[in-house]
């Protein structure tokens, strides 16, 4: 859902962004540690902080632009309060992971890597998360819920707030 | 208070000193902190046991509490063993903890009720780890310390004889010895490929050039597969330590990188905490040992692209570009990083190489086949009882891995298929459990070892789905750079999907083969050259599944919605499980002893009375067959 995203004040995102390219030591070689650890402070690469990572590194933002957009892990617009990561690994798959999948996307009304519109949720597929005994699961804000079946999915979404 | 260590020997005078301090008569009370049991809620039963133990007033001579790396058996998550007895403790609620402080650990009693049984035979418990049969058959080279230490703490590792391998190398080999030592061994390379170890570190450094380096690959790209990320939590310093060896092999390296994906925290943290105590030691960074050899290790998080495992892909990732491949005339070896000699290994290969000098060469090779030495960790994931990590020596036959460790397939239901290799390998049938699973016999048959992972495929899963599963994850996953990989698995997965749907035709088999064929053969890099092998190995083991979903439009499996309908059978003694199971309210429950009815309008073919159902009492029919 592309909803309009409101520009951010730059001396707000600077003060965000300065301390993680100091940290890296303005190393353009750390651009994807660089733009994970912005992500982290933004939850999510505003472009604001895109502009201001490019021009302190004194690079292209088109390289910025490539890099946030070649890797799944980056998200360009806003994230909802809730994170709701569907494991779509071959051990989930093979235990019905499409079905859980399936039941989130039309209980929410939105799809595999979309926000909803009141920004409560964002759906996102995630490879083996190393947990594939609880499969088919969620994770939900970094919590586990494991051996997810169909009825299980409406509770879990009516416990967030 | 942490003093460097500034000779060879004063290693193990630090190692006597570790052992001395600690008392041998204390319990150790370990909880598995591997990713699979905090997920099962292990961190709490850490933090209750820590109330505990303070409550009941069992100081630290007494027990002391350790947090430890994946014992493997995530299936009976949280563990917890307790030490020296072993005594092995299966999901362990935070409830268990006050009765296991108050009567295992002060009155050293055996609470049965947490004890594991062999299903189907609930009397005979296991009391101890080894009795267990999912450990019995397996060989623990790799993960032998995983159990035992808390990889945040470099003296847990110190203490079992870590280190040693590499002081053994420092002090008593040339560098060439230690390749030649990796070479007679036949370690081969445990990321995919198999390559020859020893003979990757020879081209690094028979390659000219006075800077190169080493790179750790811990990206672990196959969805179904968590071994290196267990590995890098449970215990980082054993990564390290083959790092080091390797560098000091190929010489001339003074920087090594560890590629680790950004989605593992934990193999994240602990790799950092596990440099930062290393450089303290001295066993890392300037001058280590005070031998004069230089090593820095740096850490370089992944963004999570399938493609950011391969070679060139990787490397360029760590450069700060887009992970693209790019085309190999000249290999890593000789041209890698920033156009340096490269040594890329995966995790597991670089754990294989201290334990290598430790046992020796002789005993390593006496573990394997004429061609794959060694062990290899698989995670045995799916339709299989006892899911988790499993480390066993190479040649070990499929029906071992599956059937006597794994415990087979559950609920009653028929194997169908096992998929070796994660997204470029294959799937083989019943009729191949009997495999020696290695190197070169999983690829003659079609599959490959891959990263390891051995997902098990039940009656319930449809093949052509599978490939399709697979095929599409490639497809997104392709960086987009070549146009056979990037055209030709779209127009595979379409006609896969044509075959779900019903709307496919006979010939399209032939049009998939040709189309696998030129994939394979045209693709710059092997995400592509590789990521027909789904499909082939399908259609020369489950080629009537194939032919099934397009002549009668109908999927056995009961997976592929827009061919298949469910009838309820005469013999449904309506037991409700069923009823209990559908989400839509499709199941009309009719009275004890009275089949359920089943309301196809509002059935949404999602299979969740399949799976339950336990009696057969349900039958898939494909939507045009009108009896
Ligand atoms: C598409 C693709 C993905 C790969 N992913 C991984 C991976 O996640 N981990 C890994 O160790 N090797 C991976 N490899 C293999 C590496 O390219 C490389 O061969 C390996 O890391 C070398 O280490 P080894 O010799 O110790 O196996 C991948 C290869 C390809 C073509
Ligand atoms: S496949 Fe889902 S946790 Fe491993």
């Amino acid at each position: 859902m592309s909803k309009q995203v409101e520009a951010l004040d730059m001396q707000e995102v600077l003060a965000k962004v300065n301390p993680v390219l100091e940290k890296h030591g303005y190393d353009d070689g750390m651009l994807v540690g660089i733009l994970q650890d912005v992500q982290a402070q933004f939850n999510y690469l505003p472009r604001e902080a895109l502009i201001a990572v490019a021009q302190r590194l004194g690079i292209a933002l088109s390289r910025v632009f490539s890099v946030a957009t070649f890797f799944k892990a980056f998200s360009l617009t806003p994230r909802g309060r809730h994170q709701l990561q569907v494991c779509m690994g071959t051990a989930c798959h093979v235990r019905g992971a499409a079905r859980i999948l399936e039941k989130f996307e039309t209980q929410i009304g939105i799809k595999a890597g979309q926000t909803s519109e009141d920004m409560k949720y964002t759906l996102e597929t995630v490879g083996c998360v190393g947990a594939c005994a609880l499969g088919p699961l969620v994770v939900l804000d970094n919590e586990f819920e494991g051996h997810l079946t169909v009825d299980k999915i409406e509770p879990i979404l009516e416990r967030l707030d | 208070m942490i003093t460097r260590l500034n000779a060879t020997q004063e290693l193990e005078g630090l190692r006597q000193q570790i052992l001395a301090s600690r008392n041998q008569d204390t319990l150790r009370i370990t909880v598995c902190c591997g990713t699979g049991c905090i997920a099962q809620g292990a961190k709490k039963v850490v933090e209750a046991f820590k109330r505990e133990l303070s409550a009941q007033n069992v100081n630290a001579e007494v027990a002391e509490l350790k947090e430890t790396g994946c014992h493997g058996f995530c299936e009976q998550g949280p563990i917890v063993v307790i030490r020296p007895q072993d005594i092995f403790y299966k999901k362990v609620q935070v409830e268990d903890v006050p009765k296991i402080v108050a009567r295992t650990i002060i009155n050293g009693e055996v609470m049965e009720r947490l004890l594991y049984s062999v299903p189907g035979n609930k009397k005979e418990k296991c009391t101890q780890e080894s009795q267990i049969p999912f450990y019995a058959k397996q060989e623990r080279v790799v993960f032998k310390n995983n159990a035992y230490i808390d990889p945040t703490s470099i003296e847990d590792y110190i203490a079992v004889g870590g280190y040693a391998s590499l002081v053994k190398v420092l002090t008593t080999l040339q560098s060439q010895q230690v390749i030649d030592t990796i070479i007679d061994s036949g370690l081969r390379g445990r990321g995919g490929g198999g390559f020859p170890t020893g003979w990757k570190w020879q081209s690094s450094k028979d390659a000219a050039g006075d800077i190169k380096f080493v790179v750790c690959n811990c990206d672990e790209g196959d969805p179904g597969a968590f071994m290196d990320r267990s590995i890098m939590e449970g215990n980082p310093h054993l990564v390290l330590e083959g790092m080091l060896i390797a560098a000091y092999a190929v010489g001339n390296v003074s920087e090594a990188y560890i590629y680790i994906r950004n989605e593992y925290p934990y193999a994240l943290k602990h790799a950092y905490k596990a440099i930062e105590d290393a450089k303290a030691y001295g066993l890392l960074g300037d001058n280590i040992l005070s031998t004069g050899f230089n090593l820095d290790i740096k850490i370089c998080r992944g963004g999570g692209a399938f493609v950011c495992g391969e070679s060139t892909a990787l490397m360029a990732s760590i450069e700060g570009k887009v992970g693209e491949p790019r085309a190999k005339y000249v290999h890593t070896s000789e041209k890698g990083l920033w156009g340096r000699p490269t040594v890329l290994n995966n995790v597991e290969t670089l754990a294989n190489v201290p334990v290598i000098f430790e046992k020796g060469v002789e005993w390593y090779k006496s573990i394997g086949t004429e061609g794959s030495k060694g062990t290899k960790v698989f995670a045995l994931v799916g339709k299989v009882n006892n899911t988790g990590l499993v480390e066993v020596p190479m040649g070990i036959s499929l029906r071992e891995v599956i059937m006597d460790i794994g415990g087979g397939v559950p609920n009653k239901k028929q194997f169908k298929a096992v998929q070796t290799g994660g997204p470029s390998g294959g799937c083989l049938p019943e009729s191949k459990l009997d495999l020696a699973v290695d190197f070169d016999e999983l690829t003659k048959n079609g599959s490959m070892m891959g990263s390891g992972a051995m997902v098990v495929m039940d009656e319930r899963n449809c093949m052509v789905d599978t490939a399709r599963y697979f095929i599409e994850f490639l497809e997104e996953e392709s960086c987009g750079k070549c146009t056979p990989c990037r055209e030709g698995l779209r127009a595979i997965r379409n006609i896969l999907m044509d075959i779900c749907s019903g709307k496919a035709e006979l010939e399209d088999i032939d049009r998939l083969e040709k189309l696998c064929l030129a994939v394979t053969e045209g693709s710059l890099c092997q995400l592509g050259g590789t990521a027909a092998n789904p499909v082939l190995s399908s259609l020369k083991y489950f080629r009537s599944e194939y032919e099934e979903h397009i002549t009668n439009k109908y999927c056995r499996a009961g997976v592929c919605k827009d061919l298949i309908a469910f009838y309820i059978k005469d013999n449904c003694p309506g037991c409700v499980l069923c009823y209990k199971a559908c989400p839509t309210w499709a199941i009309i429950y009719n009275g004890k002893g009275v089949p359920v009815t089943l309301i196809q309008d509002k059935c949404t073919k999602c299979g969740a009375c399949l799976d339950v159902c336990n009696l057969d009492a349900l039958e898939v029919r494909s939507v045009y067959d009108n009896r």
